[in-house]
């Protein structure tokens, strides 16, 4: 199953059954990450996203990529990351495992409404694609004088 | 090169797990060429001093922790990386030279190359022309 699919160890029964309830329950606390453009668990590369009241980070577990062949967009709320991960097939050599992801990648993610398209960051270290996007400024409460 | 699953190890580490945190098993392309053999393994978000490669008893080890920053109270919303801990280990065969591994680390690739022994080198027998 997809455990084998992006290499996550855990190959219990259980283990997938309380995956899966955990999943159910993310989607469902968090409707906007059931969209319609969500993918399959085990697509490349991994995605993790966090929140905070301030931000949005994306994380793209995307080893061994050239920074300069990624491609990310935001349009509104809609963030889509293009990129590609060439491996270098040894000629002559013989292969005994080939897991690596080789190809082309694609991926968009639905982020919450209020953020703010104009305040994006991107970092790579380490393997790891960052994305940070700022949530748009809330306006203060105000009171309402009663006249 | 085999992978371990020597039935003991796999027992005791069923058991951690429920303790532990769960331990990913890093992707791996394996390949052989007439001089030895190289692994090459993704562990996006490890930087060299989070990572430990050890040869004992003929079982290569890789063991690597990711360090991933995030800033304070941050609350997941989607994850499919639910652990930062990569582990693997294969038992090298005895033509393999455990002591000359030689490994290199760039953007999450880990890249191991083991050399075969020298008496097990292919060795070209030239001929004479007499």
């Amino acid at each position: 199953m997809f455990a084998n699919l992006n290499g996550l160890e855990g190959n219990l029964f259980d283990e997938f059954r309380r995956m899966e309830q955990e999943m159910d329950q993310l989607f469902g606390r968090n409707p906007w990450t059931s969209g319609i453009r969500s993918v399959a668990r085990g697509t490349y590369p991994p995605i993790n996203i966090g929140s905070t009241p301030e931000q949005v980070d994306v994380y793209l577990f995307a080893a061994g990529v050239d920074p300069k062949a990624l491609e990310i967009s935001i349009h509104q709320n809609l963030l889509t990351i293009d990129g590609e991960r060439r491996l270098i097939t040894e000629e002559g050599a013989d292969y005994f495992r080939k897991e690596r992801y080789d190809g082309a990648f694609h991926r968009v993610v639905t982020l919450p409404d209020d953020v703010d398209p104009e305040q994006v960051e991107a970092a790579y270290r380490d393997g790891v694609l960052r994305i940070t996007i700022k949530r748009r400024v809330k306006s203060q409460p105000r009171q309402i004088e009663v006249k | 090169m085999n992978e371990s699953n020597d039935v003991v190890r796999q027992q005791s580490k069923t058991v951690e797990q429920g303790k532990r945190e769960r331990t990913m098993r890093p992707p791996v392309d394996i390949f052989e060429d007439s001089t030895g053999i190289t692994v090459q393994a993704d562990m996006p978000g490890v930087s060299k001093d989070r990572l430990e490669v050890h040869i004992e008893n003929d079982t290569l080890s890789i063991d690597g922790t990711a360090d991933i920053a995030m800033p304070e109270g941050m609350e997941a919303l989607y994850a499919d990386i639910r652990s930062t801990h990569y582990q693997r280990s294969f038992s090298l065969s005895r033509e393999l030279d455990g002591d000359k591994v030689n490994a290199t680390l760039k953007d999450g690739v880990l890249i191991l190359r083991i050399p075969k022994r020298e008496q097990y080198q292919p060795r070209k027998i030239e001929v004479r022309v007499v």
